[in-house]
């Protein structure tokens, strides 16, 4: 839709009204970005730079990159967080997806008599505060041998994710034309061909938007995996923990470690932005 | 939807096609309730068995450090659980935290995504930024913010407020709560930023350019058509934002890790158990009485999502 002049003066807005709103927007958002700005540029300095009163002016060096990545012995290392911070992420979001995708399917296109109970229910064990269940978990993974290990955080980050999925897919799953669907049953397709063949397609955007998000909120976590899986195993959120020391400086280096580690969820944020935002008006409140 | 048989031999094609989908239905009447079942029972089985088990922990008198039983005493732990001070300060700092966090998110959210909602140069590059917080994990935002900006040696902002003459404020130390809750409102503003962005982009474009032919006044479309319309996209931010800012345990970790006016529910139950007061039969106590509190809390919460639900019913 183009606005003519006169539209544009209808709504109240001038030119000049519009490029100063606009100047503003960018004001704000240098704003918010600035403290990511700081941790990035902090990242160059050497220590003795980084801890003293702040500056903007001085001598980059990638001296405190490489000290992020080197590894000590007996620490966990840079590569092994990336590695299993991948490893469990991706395979929990794909297990979120494997059993939401079905259930929301469940819930949406020839919803069961009780779906809104079931949904409620999902919905409802967000709300027990994780805290809150750390001490029975903790208990039962020493008890079954999956303390420390990688398969413990998959199954948690499963759950954690499960409920948020289940209601966002179940929304999407709402848009697929009924036409469609009964067309396919028409021609005797299975539930299987259904799913797969017919409402995939279109839902496709709101399943990434979906999947995305599994993937924010699983990368970033930390307090499950520094209480289940504290050592060697663990994720990336516990790799930046411990570049904080209390023995000397440690800024410039932990600018550099947390610059990594939010690395691949920026990025992918960054590149799916537009298709959380179709996604989240394609079906979240409906 | 429902199909009326026909009496049969009908030569209506319509109705035979409904039927039979009809029929297709019945038959399919298990196998629609399947596909619910994994995701249900995997859930249940992750979430509630720890709970059961919660419950019976919290019977016992049950300490590690010093060792100490389990032995079975009732109720015990929770007649002094629920007037423990400490406990009930934890309980004022989750709700007063969880409502200054979202409300003020749900605000600056909002702000901004009206700011987005219009064309200007480098309006991409623009939301590109402003959704950054969002994406950064909890603990390098909380260590971000304390050390480099709020410190009053190396922080930006003492810099600045040094700059003009005035002393340095230890924003942390002296202000444990609001320093906590600015770093919320910094990393939520961006995820309701997106809700409201998605409620102004699905507008009906043809009812707002009747009022503008009707020269409705700016201020007039803004509050009669699209604030209602904004509605259930702002109770989806405050029913979502609420279920994740009630858990906050990462940014008090690592910023004040749970200094005096800073420790909220999760945190304090953290400290009695696992992490330091190894006392786990009031642990277990405290966690039970915190999940049926936010049941009682999610019961208000998922009406306002049921109201949402039922505007627009699955056929």
């Amino acid at each position: 839709m183009t606005l003519t002049a006169r539209d544009k003066q209808l709504r109240g807005q001038s030119r000049w009204g519009t490029a100063a709103l606009g100047l503003v927007t960018w004001l704000v958002a240098a704003l918010f970005f600035f403290p990511v700005f700081w941790m990035v540029l902090n990242s160059f300095k050497t220590e003795l730079v980084a801890n003293t009163k702040p500056v903007l002016l001085f001598e980059p060096t990638l001296d405190r990159w490489e000290a992020a990545i080197d590894s000590i012995p007996g620490l966990l290392s840079f590569s092994e967080a990336f590695f299993n911070s991948f490893l469990i992420v991706i395979v929990s979001t794909v297990l979120v997806l494997v059993l939401a995708i079905p259930a929301a399917y469940a819930l949406s296109i020839y919803p069961i008599k009780a779906w809104r109970d079931a949904l409620f229910f999902f919905i409802s064990t967000k709300f027990l505060p994780i805290v809150a269940a750390i001490l029975p978990l903790w208990i039962m993974a020493k008890e079954l041998g999956l303390l420390n290990t990688h398969l413990v955080l998959i199954i948690l980050y499963t759950a954690m994710n499960l409920p948020l999925a289940v209601w966002m897919l179940r929304s999407f799953f709402g848009e697929v034309p009924r036409e469609l669907i009964e067309a396919a049953q028409m021609d005797g397709t299975g539930l299987y061909g259904q799913i797969k063949d017919v409402m995939l397609p279109i839902v496709a955007p709101g399943v990434a938007a979906t999947a995305l998000l599994c993937f924010i909120f699983a990368w970033n976590e930390f307090f499950l995996a520094v209480q289940l899986n504290p050592v060697e195993g663990s994720t990336v959120p516990v790799w930046v923990s411990t570049n904080v020391t209390t023995r000397g400086n440690f800024m410039a280096k932990l600018s550099a470690a947390s610059t990594l580690a939010v690395l691949p969820v920026v990025i992918a944020g960054w590149i799916a932005q537009k298709k959380m935002i179709r996604g989240l008006s394609m079906g979240a409140v409906k | 939807m429902t199909a009326q048989a026909e009496p049969t031999g009908s030569p209506d094609p319509g109705a035979e096609r409904a039927a039979k989908i009809a029929e297709f239905q019945r038959r399919d009447k298990w196998r629609r309730r399947l596909p619910l079942l994994p995701a249900l029972l995997f859930i249940i089985v992750v979430t509630q068995i720890p709970f059961i088990f919660n419950i019976w922990y919290s019977l016992q008198d049950w300490r590690i450090v010093p060792p100490r039983g389990p032995d079975f005493v009732g109720l015990e732990n929770y007649t002094e659980g629920y007037t423990n001070q400490f406990f009930l300060q934890s309980v004022g700092i989750s709700i007063t935290m969880t409502t200054a966090a979202v409300l003020l998110s749900l605000l600056v959210g909002t702000a901004l995504a009206l700011l987005l909602d219009r064309q200007f140069l480098g309006r991409g590059i623009a939301r590109t930024l402003l959704i950054t917080p969002f994406l950064i994990m909890p603990v390098v935002a909380g260590l971000l913010w304390k050390n480099q900006i709020f410190s009053s040696t190396f922080g930006v902002l003492n810099a600045i407020i040094e700059a003009f003459g005035l002393d340095a404020i230890p924003f942390v130390e002296r202000y444990p709560f609001w320093a906590i809750v600015t770093v919320l409102v910094w990393q939520w503003s961006p995820f309701m930023m997106l809700i409201i962005l998605a409620g102004l982009q699905g507008q009906p474009t043809d009812i707002l350019e009747a009022a503008r032919v009707d020269r409705a006044s700016s201020r007039g479309i803004f509050t009669q058509i699209t604030l209602p319309m904004l509605r259930p996209y702002m109770e989806l931010g405050i029913v979502l934002g609420a279920i994740y800012l009630l858990q906050v345990f990462d940014h008090i970790e690592v910023m004040t890790g749970g200094g005096p006016g800073s420790t909220n529910v999760p945190y304090f139950v953290y400290q009695r158990s696992i992490g330091g007061g190894w006392d786990f039969g009031q642990a277990a106590a405290y966690s039970t009485i915190v999940v049926i509190a936010s049941i009682i809390i999610a019961t208000f919460a998922l009406r306002v999502l049921s109201s949402l639900f039922q505007r627009q019913e699955p056929v």
